[in-house]
Formats: C-alpha cells, sequence, structure tokens
C-alpha cells in the first residue's frame, strides 16, 4: 500500500516537472539586458586591467559626453540686429596676442591658432605640416616637450615656444628664437599630470633632445622644478622677459581646473596671454582614467575666466585663447562671443593632416581599432604617420600636401566663424557677444551664463557662483 | 672694468648691457654692486665675460648662462644657474633651493651649503657643492655630475636617470631606483677633473661613494607600483 502511494507520488511530481517545463519554454523571454553602469567598454577595461596590471594609458581628450559648444545656438539677426552682407561687408577676424608687455606681440590673421604638440609625440612631417598650414592660413604653431626643431622653427613663421616641466630640449637660443614663450603649467586633458612618452617613441634623435638614454619609457615632469606657486612664477617670468630682452609674449596655458583662480593667478604672476585648455584637449599619452576624470568641460570654463579677466580690469588687455575640443567655424565664433579673443586646436588639425584617416582603415583594424578611433598614439605604430617616429610610417606624411589641407581647414573654420558673424551683424568675430546666444539645455546654458532657449532663464545667476 | 650698481641702476640696463656684448665683445669684465636679493641678474649671458656681483642675489641668477664665468661674492637665491648651458658660475657662499636645476651643460660651484632639489631635472651640468645638499638633490637627474663634499639630505637622487652622484660625506637616505655603486677608475679620473676645475685641492677622489640609477624604473612594471 505504502509502495503504491508513493509510487503515485512520484508521477505526479514528474508530471508536474514537465508542466512546468511547458510553462517555460512557452512563455515569452525578456531580452538579454546588460546593465548601464558595467557596460561593454567598462567590461573590456576590467579585462584588460586584470590581464596586464596596468592601467590603461591612451592619446587624445575626454571621450565622454559632456555639455559642449554644439548646446549653444546663435540667435542671429532679427528686428532688433542688423545682418552684414557677406562677401560684400568686410568682417574682421585679425587678433593681436600679447599686447600687454611684449614690444612684439603676435599679429594673427585669423583667431585660430595651433596648439603645443611636441616633436617625439609626433613625427618631424607632421610637425613640418602644422608649420606649413599655420604659416599658410596666418596663424602660429606651438613646440611641445622636447623642444624646438629646426624644421618646425624653419616653416612656423610664427612660433610659440612652450616652456614645459621637463624641460626637454631647453635652452636661450631657441628661446630667443621664439615669437612667444607659452609657460606650461597644465594642460585639459591632465590639469596636474605630466606628460608620458613610451620607450617605442624613444629613437636616437628623440633621445639626444631630451638628454635620455634611447628606448626608456620617458616621465615628463607634472610641475616645474625650480618655481611653486604664482609668486614665484612671476620671478620666472621676469627671468625670461629679462633674457628675451622683453621682446616678446609670454602666455601661460593652464588646464580647465579651476578657470577664475587660475586666470585671475596667471594675471597677476605677468602672463600677457592665458591659454585655457578643457577636458575635451588631447593629449599624446596619458592615463584614460587621468583624461576622462580630472579636469572640467571647455564650455564650463571659459566665462569663469572671462569673469576673472573682467573682475580685474584685464579682459582684451590679457589674451585669451580657448581650447580643447574646438572643431568648427562654429565652435569658434560661440568661444569669441562668450570672451575669448583667440581658440587654439590641436586634435583637428591632426585629423586635417591625416590623423584617424578612413584610409588606413585595415590596419587600425590589425592594431585592434578603427578610423576615428585610434588613441594609442604612445605606441608609436601610427598608420598615418603622425604619432610615431617610424620612418617608414612617417614617410607617409607629405608636409606640403598636409600643410595645404591643414591650411584649408583653418580657412574653412574662419569663413564659418565669420557667416555667423555677420549673420549677428558684428563687422569683427570679436564683436561676438553673450547676448548672440541661447542654449539648448539648462546645463549649457548654467556654464555658458545664456538664456535657455525659448526663455530668459539664466541657471545659476544672482546665485553668486563662479 | 665696467661698474653696474644696481642701487641705483634698474636690472633692465644691466642686463640690456650684458647682451650688448653679444654682438662685439667691448669689456670683458663686470662688477655688480648693491644687488640686494635682486631677481635675475646677469641671466642669459652668451659672450666672454667675466661678471663679479657684490652682494647677495635673488632667484635665478645667472640662468641659462651660456658663456663666460659668473661669479657671486654672497649668497644667491632659488634657482641659481638654473638651465645653464655652459661656463662657470661660483656662488662663494650657499645657494638656495634647485640650484643648478635643468642644467645642460658648464660648471656651478657653490662653497657653501645647497638646499633642497640642488640639480635637480639636471640634463649635463656639472655641480660641486663644497658642504652640504638638501633633500630631493638631484631628483630626475637625467645627466651630468653633481659632487657634494659634505653630506646630502634625505631621497638623494630619487628617479635618476644616468647622471652622475659623488658624495664625501653622510647620505640621510637614497631616493627610488638610486643606489651606491662601484668607484673604478675611470670615475676617480672624472672626479679628480671635476675637483680640478672646481678649485679644490684639499680632498681626494677616493674619500667620494658614487651613487647612480639602478635603472629598474626604466619601464613601466607594475611590480614597481610602489615605487611610482
Amino acid at each position: 500500500m505504502v509502495r503504491r502511494v508513493r509510487c503515485t507520488i512520484l508521477i505526479l511530481i514528474m508530471l508536474l516537472r514537465i508542466k512546468v517545463h511547458d510553462m517555460t519554454t512557452n512563455t515569452p523571454r525578456t531580452a538579454p539586458r546588460k546593465a548601464d553602469t558595467f557596460d561593454d567598454y567598462t567590461l573590456s577595461e576590467i579585462r584588460r586591467a586584470a590581464a596586464t596590471g596596468i592601467y590603461d594609458i591612451r592619446g587624445a581628450g575626454a571621450k565622454r559626453k559632456v555639455p559642449n559648444f554644439d548646446d549653444l545656438l546663435f540667435l542671429g539677426a532679427s528686428m532688433s540686429r542688423y545682418p552684414l552682407e557677406g562677401y560684400r561687408e568686410k568682417c574682421e577676424t585679425s587678433v593681436t596676442l600679447g599686447t600687454r608687455y611684449a614690444k612684439k606681440p603676435i599679429e594673427l590673421k585669423i583667431p585660430i591658432t595651433i596648439a603645443g604638440m611636441s616633436f617625439g609625440a609626433l613625427s618631424g612631417p607632421a610637425k613640418e605640416a602644422l608649420g606649413r598650414g599655420a604659416t599658410l592660413a596666418g596663424t602660429s604653431t606651438t613646440t611641445g616637450d622636447g623642444g624646438m626643431t629646426p624644421e618646425e622653427r624653419g616653416h612656423s613663421e610664427q612660433l610659440v615656444y612652450q616652456y614645459l616641466p621637463s624641460r626637454y630640449g631647453m635652452n636661450p637660443d631657441d628661446l630667443r628664437k621664439a615669437d612667444a614663450i607659452e609657460v606650461v603649467v597644465g594642460q585639459g586633458a591632465k590639469p596636474g599630470g605630466g606628460g608620458m612618452l613610451l620607450g617605442q617613441k624613444i629613437t636616437d634623435r628623440v633621445a639626444e633632445m631630451r638628454t635620455l638614454p634611447k628606448g626608456i619609457d620617458q616621465r615628463s615632469a607634472c610641475r616645474h622644478p625650480d618655481w611653486t606657486g604664482p609668486d614665484d612664477l612671476a620671478i620666472k617670468i621676469l627671468e625670461l622677459r629679462e633674457i628675451t630682452n622683453w621682446q616678446v609674449p609670454i602666455f601661460i596655458k593652464v588646464g580647465g581646473a579651476r578657470p577664475y583662480y587660475d586666470t585671475a593667478l596667471a594675471v597677476k604672476a605677468g602672463a600677457d596671454c592665458v591659454v585655457l585648455d578643457g577636458m575635451q584637449g588631447g593629449t599624446a599619452a596619458t592615463q584614460e582614467v587621468f583624461i576622462e576624470h580630472v579636469g572640467q568641460p571647455t564650455l564650463a570654463c571659459i566665462r569663469p575666466a572671462v569673469q576673472a579677466l573682467q573682475d580685474m580690469g584685464m579682459h582684451r588687455e590679457v589674451q585669451l585663447v580657448l581650447s580643447g575640443g574646438i572643431r568648427n567655424g562654429a565652435d569658434v565664433a560661440k568661444a569669441l562671443a562668450l570672451g575669448a579673443d583667440a581658440v587654439s586646436i590641436g586634435t583637428a588639425a591632426l585629423v586635417a593632416i591625416g590623423d584617424n584617416d578612413p584610409q588606413w582603415e585595415a590596419e587600425y583594424n590589425e592594431l585592434g581599432s578603427t578610423a576615428g578611433a585610434y588613441d594609442d598614439w604612445h605606441e608609436g605604430n601610427d598608420p598615418a604617420g603622425i604619432s610615431t617616429q617610424n620612418p617608414d610610417l612617417m614617410a607617409r606624411v607629405d608636409p606640403v600636401a598636409a600643410g595645404r589641407r591643414l591650411a584649408n581647414y583653418l580657412k574653412v573654420m574662419t569663413l564659418e566663424a565669420q557667416t555667423i558673424a555677420r549673420a549677428c551683424g558684428k563687422n569683427h568675430v570679436h564683436n561676438l557677444e553673450p547676448e548672440d546666444l541661447c542654449a539648448l539645455t539648462i546645463e549649457a546654458a548654467a556654464m555658458a551664463k545664456v538664456p535657455l532657449a525659448g526663455t530668459d532663464w539664466v541657471p545659476g545667476i544672482g546665485s553668486g557662483g563662479i | 672694468m665696467q661698474t653696474v650698481d644696481l642701487s641705483t641702476t634698474e636690472l633692465r640696463e644691466l642686463n640690456a648691457g650684458l647682451y650688448a656684448q653679444m654682438e662685439a665683445v667691448t669689456e670683458t669684465d663686470w662688477e655688480v654692486l648693491n644687488p640686494r636679493g635682486h631677481h635675475a641678474v646677469a641671466v642669459g649671458i652668451n659672450a666672454p665675460l667675466n661678471v663679479d656681483v657684490h652682494g647677495s642675489v635673488g632667484y635665478y641668477c645667472a640662468g641659462m648662462h651660456q658663456v663666460g664665468t659668473v661669479t657671486v661674492h654672497g649668497s644667491a637665491g632659488p634657482g641659481v644657474a638654473e638651465n645653464m648651458m655652459s661656463g662657470k658660475v661660483v656662488i662663494k657662499g650657499d645657494a638656495s633651493q634647485y640650484a643648478g636645476a635643468t642644467g645642460r651643460g658648464g660648471l656651478l660651484v657653490v662653497e657653501g651649503n645647497a638646499s633642497s632639489r640642488c640639480g635637480i631635472s639636471m640634463k649635463g651640468i656639472n655641480i660641486v657643492v663644497r658642504g652640504n645638499v638638501g633633500h630631493m638633490s638631484a631628483f630626475m637627474a637625467q645627466s651630468g655630475n653633481l659632487v657634494v663634499l659634505g653630506d646630502a639630505g634625505d631621497a638623494l637622487g630619487d628617479s635618476i636617470y644616468e647622471a652622475g652622484l659623488f658624495v664625501r660625506g653622510a647620505v640621510k637616505s637614497l631616493g627610488a631606483d638610486c643606489i651606491a655603486k662601484e668607484m673604478r677608475d675611470e670615475h676617480v679620473t672624472l672626479l679628480q677633473g671635476l675637483l680640478d676645475e672646481a678649485g679644490i685641492r684639499d680632498v681626494s677622489p677616493t674619500e667620494f661613494t658614487r651613487y647612480g640609477s639602478a635603472r629598474t624604473l626604466y619601464h613601466f612594471n607594475i611590480d614597481n607600483a610602489a615605487a611610482y
């Protein structure tokens, strides 16, 4: 009797299991869902870190989405503003940098300069192309960590000499050959961080310029070796001015950390010009975590910096150059409207001369990347021949043709900025003003201190916030 | 002899006068009186001049010095002879921090003591200090030699590359990747030459210990994370 009951129960359980199974197979299932927090990139980075035991190093600037100039719009002319006629009525674009103390300020035809990028990080032909392009367009280019090369000086009508913490290649002869000196305190990609140049790129010539053994991983210092703080910097600037006979402007470049105070202290230290670089600004190489998590977006930096200049009565007396993710004439116009005197481009200039070009797609694929995403600039394998010291690769850069492309691009940006300025009724791009703008998002409105589109609301105004 | 009294003459006039000698040397010997802590005295000289500064100077005296000799008959503030290229700079008194920073050549002699970070990021300069040097001296030193007849402070030669360090006295501590090394004949010869050039004849090279890079930090390695 007991055995018969047990047997019946077992049969019932088996039937129930079959039923459950049927229900499972016939019920619609939810799609596999990956966590937003642990997206594919994050998971791949965890696996990469676990496999290698070292942080990810890469070039370029922040890739995350941040409020930017695309979040602003120009209002254009209307009943209360008269536009200027395109191609007929003049809209000036010239800019002078370094009017405060220098006997020979830099005179530029366009308000767009080429940012500091080092020989070493970039190939010789790439540096030459930057010089050629800038000169054709009537603007300046800038040296970088590693010193001034004869090619760069020879092909750059106006060359800004960076004075960096590492002082690689620094010498008074080159200092005196420069048209301006840029004391680099920081950069947007890594405010508070030094540079890196890994061994693959330390060739004989790079090693000699930097006084380092060939092939080692080179660390550039994150702070200057012989001054600390703005009071010391003022004395350092005195020395630089004495050695250059007070002829050329002294710029101070800062990363987008504390733009109000950094700008104010740069002015106090005696700068002729402040170069302010937001977090979208590129670097040759640093830690991914640094690029994406330290510093402020370019859009968030400009108004506090302009405010500092205005509070000190120095707006337009000490010029402000904004950099970090500038891509087109609209970005230029927006930066100028918010108070900058000029902008500076790095990443965009490299793209113009051939960086990340789809023609090298197969080779980018072999390197585990794709055109438009390649950022392992520190490895020295750049198929485009730009961020490399490999002779075969760098031979792919024709400095004359690449320089021509850069000049074209700079001219297009300038024409675009002029188009917008004329539409706003301005006969000089410097006459653009915040009143010409509105914002598409609350965040951008708060950062740029312009009204949210369709409203007269400027978030944060009146709060006393900087 | 050209005499410039900084109590009555602007610094600009002094340096401009020295630079004028780059075109054609008309006056070899220069005497600077009453520097009284002025900054940037006799910076960037690129002519075969002898400049004697009588008194103490502020920051960056003889900065980026290229040719000739600058002698300070007093003490020097921070960054004396910074980024010096060649020639000779002599400080009869003490030198403040960053003496000879990033120097690429020439000889800096400090007859007194030098403060912290003496020879920081040096790139070929030779520095001879008769007294002691402070902490973090020869930090990230790339090339050249630092000779210390006295003692060295904490973290000597931290993250050093290929510079040579010679210390006669005690070293409070060595920085990351800096180790004591064998003093071979070529080092004795090198050191004797530096002492001769600095005019020091009362000590022997054999009294010094040589320090330099262990070269373990030349390539990134996670197992060295504690040193980073």
